[in-house]
């Protein structure tokens, strides 16, 4: 098993808050990794940290053994790292079809391909194929801005998975989907990992979710990693239940 | 487009080659003037309006172009060269211009901008001894196209539609391409748009230069139009009448330029009767306009001809970006 992202001692502080506190992990290829941890214990930062939003203030991060600390998001995009955030990320004005070239025509040619190519970079295709694997075919000319807060969480995953990346991380992709749509993006997800053999890292909540995509689980409490093994393990440990249970 | 928009466009084709053979000299350098700001109206559109690029400076551009025109006709280039040399120097300068904009945004950039065109204006007045300080310069040749001269009002207006049809063709072309639906991504979400990949640095600065070319190559027209430029022609004064041409005709929308130079150029000439009130009526136009449709005139046709879509299933609250950058 080779590792594909490789994060060694890093911390990240906001003036006194260490909002990340030495954190050591490695995710393998094709792992599904599952970060869980109470509100406030550090998980987006440590995503922000990983993919070049925020400079850690220690630590180091290696992509495919590559360092990469410090890399800016857009190159570390374009070695095959994705990601979606927290809050909705869409384009509101962008229909759902360009809202998904966008997210992969960066990795098609050069800035002067881009310019003299075809105005769709040659991911029309892609994209009708994309939506429809996310079943949104119906919306595909409506701007994204129009779609239900459901119907446009499906939309910022799918865009993570445009570029056919080999390491996706997922921050709380199922908050605040219903229960359908939730069914919905973990048998997508799931079809996606078994047909590209991608890597994710999923950051979640909804303990359900978690249990039934992740191969592996990771729990972070106060910015320290205070359990890691099997879902059920983890679900069992009494420093995880202390954790979600004493504040 | 629509057929509504379709027809719109034509009939406006249509008038734009008829009228200058109705109009008496005068009329005809106003649609030249029309045309002209349009040009330089379009490029701020593309910085402003589609990339989301708060710039002030626009009218300094057009000075640049026209001044860079002037002083090489002068010097006795052809017209054509002398163009072009505006449009590439005005790339470089509003390429370097970006650079502040990879830093601050909004209000701060647009203060950035204004200093800028301040500095043009004073260096346009000061440094005499290349561009005639105060006095000016006069008489800008007009260019010969196929042995053909334009120096006539008509043929010279006619030569300035050209260009503006080229222009507005190649800056269509360019917003349908990935480099449009980048600039889109900058404006609306410039955190997910680097997290996708967007090298958002580079389109930042592309769409400066661009938008700044089209006001330098508007300017290579202004002075030949005008025949007699001088600095105070590209004070603040011009800036800010450019940024109300874009956002009264609808910022971020292909045809707003158009309409928000016609508007510009007509109104005053039209409201001549009431004398000194003039501005203070046209200004308050503008503030019910914005106030009432901030998305501009186009943006207020659009409201009132678009036949009523059903609202869509609970559209999500707009959230801001993740704070998160370093
Ligand atoms: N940009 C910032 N500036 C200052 N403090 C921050 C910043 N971002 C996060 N923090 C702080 O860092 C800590 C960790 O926040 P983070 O968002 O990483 O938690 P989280 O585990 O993702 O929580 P949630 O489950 O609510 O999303 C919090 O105390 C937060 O207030
Ligand atoms: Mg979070």
């Amino acid at each position: 098993m080779t590792a594909v992202l490789e994060v060694d001692n890093l911390s990240k502080r906001f003036g006194g808050i260490v909002a990340v506190d030495n954190v050591s992990f490695t995710v393998n290829d094709g792992d599904i990794l599952g970060i869980i941890g109470p509100n406030g214990s550090g998980k987006s930062t440590l995503f922000n940290c990983v993919l070049g939003q925020l400079m850690p203030s220690e630590g180091r991060v290696r992509i495919d053994g590559r360092e990469s600390t410090g890399m800016r998001p857009c190159d570390l995009n374009r070695l095959g790292v994705s990601r979606t955030f927290q809050l909705l990320q869409v384009f509101p004005q962008l229909s759902v079809r360009d809202n998904l070239i966008l997210a992969g025509q960066e990795h098609q040619g050069s800035m002067a391909t881009r310019l003299f190519g075809r105005p769709d970079a040659g991911l029309g295709e892609a994209a009708d194929q994309m939506i429809e694997f996310f079943r949104l075919s119906h919306l595909a000319s409506e701007q994204a801005g129009m779609l239900s807060y459901g119907q446009q969480k499906l939309l910022d995953a799918a865009m993570a998975f445009m570029a056919g990346p080999r390491l996706v991380l997922l921050d709380e992709p199922a908050g605040g989907v219903n229960l359908t749509m939730l069914g919905l993006l973990r048998e997508r997800l799931q079809a996606y990992h078994a047909e590209h053999k991608a890597t994710f890292v999923v950051i979640e909540h909804q303990m359900e979710f978690v249990m039934a995509l992740c191969t592996r689980v990771l729990v972070l409490a106060e910015g320290k990693i205070i359990a890691e093994g099997a879902p059920e393990e983890v679900r069992r440990n009494p420093a995880v239940i202390e954790a979600y249970l004493g504040h | 487009m629509n057929r509504f928009g379709l027809l719109t466009v034509a009939v406006a084709a249509v008038a734009a080659i008829v009228l200058p053979f109705l109009l008496k000299p005068f009329g005809i350098y106003l649609i030249s003037m029309w045309v002209v700001l349009t040009i330089a109206a379009i490029g701020l559109n593309l910085t402003l309006g589609y990339a989301g690029q708060v710039s002030m400076a626009q009218g300094a551009f057009v000075g640049i172009g026209a001044y860079a025109v002037a002083l090489l006709t002068a010097a006795g280039w052809p017209f054509f060269p002398a163009f072009v040399i505006a449009g590439l120097l005005c790339f470089a300068i509003g390429w370097l211009l970006g650079y502040p904009a990879l830093r601050v945004q909004h209000h701060y950039l647009a203060f950035v901008t204004l200093a800028f065109n301040t500095l043009v204006f004073l260096v346009l007045r000061n440094e005499e001894w290349l561009t005639n300080g105060t006095y000016g310069i006069a008489g800008t040749e007009r260019p010969h196209l196929f042995g053909l001269s334009t120096d006539g009002a008509r043929a010279f207006y006619f030569f300035c539609l050209g260009m503006l049809v080229l222009l507005a063709a190649a800056t269509w072309w360019m917003l349908r391409s990935p480099w449009g639906r980048a600039f889109v991504a900058l404006r609306e979400n410039p955190i997910r748009a680097l997290s996708l990949g967007l090298d958002t640095r580079r389109y930042t600065l592309m769409a400066f230069a661009l938008g700044s070319t089209l006001g330098g190559l508007a300017g290579g027209l202004y002075a030949p139009l005008v025949q007699f430029i001088e600095p105070n022609s590209f004070s603040l004064n011009m800036s800010f009448n450019l940024l109300l041409m874009v956002i009264v005709g609808g910022s971020g929308r292909f045809f707003g330029p158009f309409v928000g130079a016609l508007i510009a150029v007509l109104l005053p000439e039209w409201m001549r009767i009431a004398e000194g009130y003039y501005l203070i009526i046209y200004a308050m136009l503008v503030m019910i306009l914005m106030v009432f449709c901030p998305t501009g005139v186009l943006g207020l046709v659009e409201k009132l001809f678009k036949p009523k879509k059903p609202p869509a299933a609970a559209a999500a609250p707009t959230l801001k970006a993740e704070a998160t950058s370093r």
